[in-house]
């Protein structure tokens, strides 16, 4: 086991330089830069040589990247263009939004998902069963941007259900401690800091999860459909053991293998809807400072790191995954 | 009085939108209480549905099960579900074709076994375990301590029946149906795993339905035998007359196709034309009649009824059958 999370621990390091090294190569080949976005083009030609070579970008390309590398390993990933401020701080401060949604809607999508879909599994065939086809279908189908727009349309606007966007109500007094504001209220007994915190995250979770929600609704029905029909369930009824036994130390946790993979799948999904619940609900996470980042000033340093995240991210979680994965399927566990 | 007297069992498959399709069709036999009873037939002829429906574990729906199933008088297809499955693995334990896809691949062999005495005996876990190690080496799996903590694609494909005996006989049932028990395995450890089955039933006094469609089984280990075809007993013989003197054409073919270490080298084996799924063109009458060499008119005009032979425990289901090989 330990073996294992040391080989995909170097995997990552190769993984991410590979990908430095391409982001890097990438943003520069780019028509337009950041001296002409952060100075429009009137400039003078004097005003854009001393931002160039303030900025270093007037060093040989090998030489950008070789400090630039440097800089990454030490953690220093210099300066945003748009607010001056350190790329760590403009990051750490969006992190915990980012992270403290996603994480609602996987609860959201893993807490309603597994029970609907072993519910779907057990009225194979009839009402119940049809019914959650269709509607996971629509889930599925529908884009999120839309979805987004017409949840605050209908409980924010009109009925007053919701707040409309933001983290937090202005005036509602939370003190940071992990940066996950329902979190925070609870660590800090701020309560109505933390139900505050909830109320606005209930909308965006939903908004996030509800893709998610029905692909592991279809996984799990799936899954309990494919176990039903396997040898050992017959064995395990022919032992007389109860219903209940049978379910869940049977059915369950042998259907929830590919959910688990799907999670892991899911990951990519689940960061491109952030973004855009993130806009819808200004939410002031890293789907926001993406957008930022990317349609004023081509903030490089920023958009460097970010997708540099993204990739420890998805790489954390893949292993999280396989990790999960050997913990329930001994099949798979390394000796 | 027969431990278990199945009497009359039909087993008719309807799917939406196809055929229905008589698996099992008015199936009768008995066990006596710790005797060995062959089911021997072809593939497809409906053993495992006939045992499936034994047990009550046919799916749930797409299927009509009639007839009796009667063990010690209670009429197992009349039960209700709840008091069946405390029958389950307690009265009637139950062995399958493959083993591996047999034992739950993610549950510990250990937790396998204890999980029926702590269902049927209200054991605690740990006292489970205990004697879970016990039958693990009463099967004669070596190591069993460890074996209890390991998962069962870490055993052979022999341990893991072994193992799937034990679990089948930790609650000391009256009666075992092993469904093919040695097909998926080597044929040493065939050898093997009938030899401690037969040594299990004698000692304990187990009653044994034994399905398989190898007639070297069947000489081995059963003291009666039914011989099914097409869903139906088409003969039924202790183990001495079915060997010495097969009457209904079909076992007579069968008997006939094993090879045999005393036949003339150079003999060619005997097969039986066709094959099971030839199209029965007639409704009643004999679904054998398309493969067999003897038929008669007699066999495709009315339902030929299986009737009791002179011979004790007989039964033959054959307007024409061979006949009795008379000593010179
Ligand atoms: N669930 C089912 N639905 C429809 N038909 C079925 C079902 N189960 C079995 N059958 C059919 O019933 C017939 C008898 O099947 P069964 O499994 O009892 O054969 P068998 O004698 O055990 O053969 P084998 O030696 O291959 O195990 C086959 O034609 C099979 O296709
Ligand atoms: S009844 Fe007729 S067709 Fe059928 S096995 Fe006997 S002799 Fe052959
Ligand atoms: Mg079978």
């Amino acid at each position: 086991m330990v073996r294992v999370v040391l080989r995909r621990l170097s995997q990552l390091g190769v993984t991410l330089i590979a990908l430095m090294t391409l982001i890097f190569f990438w943003l520069r080949s780019l028509p337009g830069g950041p001296v002409d976005a952060l100075l429009g083009e009137r400039a003078t030609p004097q005003t854009r040589e001393t931002l160039t070579r303030a900025l270093g970008y007037d060093q040989p390309i090998w030489v950008q990247y070789g400090r630039f590398l440097r800089n990454v390993v030490t953690g220093d990933f210099g300066n945003s263009i748009r607010t001056g401020e350190p790329v760590a701080d403009v990051i750490s401060r969006a992190f915990p939004a980012t992270v403290e949604l996603a994480l609602a809607a996987i609860v959201i999508a893993v807490g309603l998902g597994i029970p609907l879909g072993y519910l779907a599994a057990r009225h194979h065939g009839r009402l119940l069963d049809n019914a959650t086809i269709v509607v996971t279908l629509v889930g599925i189908s529908v884009p999120i941007f839309f979805l987004g727009y017409l949840l605050k349309d209908w409980l924010t606007q009109g009925t007053h259900l919701f707040p409309p966007s933001g983290r937090i109500s202005t005036g509602v007094e939370n003190t940071g401690v992990t940066g996950f504001f329902v979190l925070d209220g609870l660590l800090t007994r701020e309560w109505d800091a933390s139900a505050d915190a909830l109320w606005h995250l209930i909308l965006p979770a939903v908004t996030l999860a509800t893709i998610p929600l029905a692909i592991i609704v279809r996984i799990t029905r799936a899954g309990v459909l494919d176990v039903l029909d396997e040898d050992y369930v017959r064995t395990a009824d022919a032992k007389g053991l109860r219903n209940a036994t049978i379910r869940k130390r049977h059915v369950l946790r042998n259907a929830l293998l590919p959910v688990v993979t799907t999670i892991g799948l899911q990951t990519g999904t689940l960061l491109a809807g952030a973004v855009l619940t993130e806009k819808v609900y200004n939410w002031g996470g890293l789907g926001t400072l993406i957008t930022d980042s990317i349609s004023g000033s081509r903030d490089y340093p920023v958009l460097q790191a970010l997708i540099l995240l993204a990739a420890v991210v998805f790489i954390v979680v893949n292993l999280l995954v396989d990790l999960s994965y050997a913990v329930i399927d001994p099949r798979v566990r390394v000796r | 009085m027969p431990l278990l007297d199945v009497r009359d069992l039909k087993v008719v498959f309807q799917r939406k939108g196809a055929e229905p399709f008589t698996a099992v069709d008015g199936v009768g036999f008995a066990v006596e209480p710790g005797q060995t009873v062959g089911l021997v037939g072809e593939s497809g002829c409906g053993k495992s549905v006939t045992s499936l429906a034994i047990m009550g574990l046919l799916p749930r729906r797409g299927n009509r099960v009639t007839g009796e199933v009667l063990f010690e008088d209670t009429d197992l297809l009349r039960l209700r579900p709840q008091d069946l499955r405390d029958r389950r693995g307690r009265d009637i334990g139950m062995i399958f074709q493959d083993p591996l896809s047999s034992l739950n691949p993610v549950i510990p062999l250990g937790l396998q076994v204890a999980e029926v005495l702590e269902r049927h005996q209200g054991k605690t876990r740990q006292a489970a375990l205990r004697q879970a190690r016990e039958l693990l080496d009463a099967v004669g799996i070596p190591d069993p301590a460890r074996r209890l903590r390991e998962f069962p694609h870490q055993l052979s494909g022999g341990m893991r029946q072994r193992a799937l005996i034990a679990i089948a006989l930790a609650c000391k049932p009256r009666l075992l149906i092993a469904d093919e028990p040695t097909t998926a395995l080597d044929v040493t450890i065939q050898a093997q795993i009938l030899a401690l089955l037969k040594d299990l039933v004698d000692r304990s006094g187990t009653a044994l339905v034994m399905i398989t469609h190898d007639l070297g089984v069947v000489a081995g280990l059963c003291d009666t035998v039914n011989v099914l075809y097409a869903g139906k007993v088409v003969e039924r013989a202790v183990r001495h007359d079915l060997f010495a003197d097969p009457r209904h054409p079909y076992t007579h073919g069968l008997l006939r196709s094993v090879p045999r270490l005393d036949a003339d080298r150079g003999g060619r084996l005997h097969q039986i034309r066709g094959s099971v799924s030839d199209n029965i063109p007639w409704p009643d009458g004999c679904a054998f009649a398309p493969r067999c060499d003897r038929v008669i008119d007699d066999c495709i005009g009315a339902t030929v009824p299986l009737t009791p032979t002179r011979r004790r425990d007989g039964a033959l289901r054959c307007t024409n059958p061979v006949p009795l090989e008379v000593p010179a």
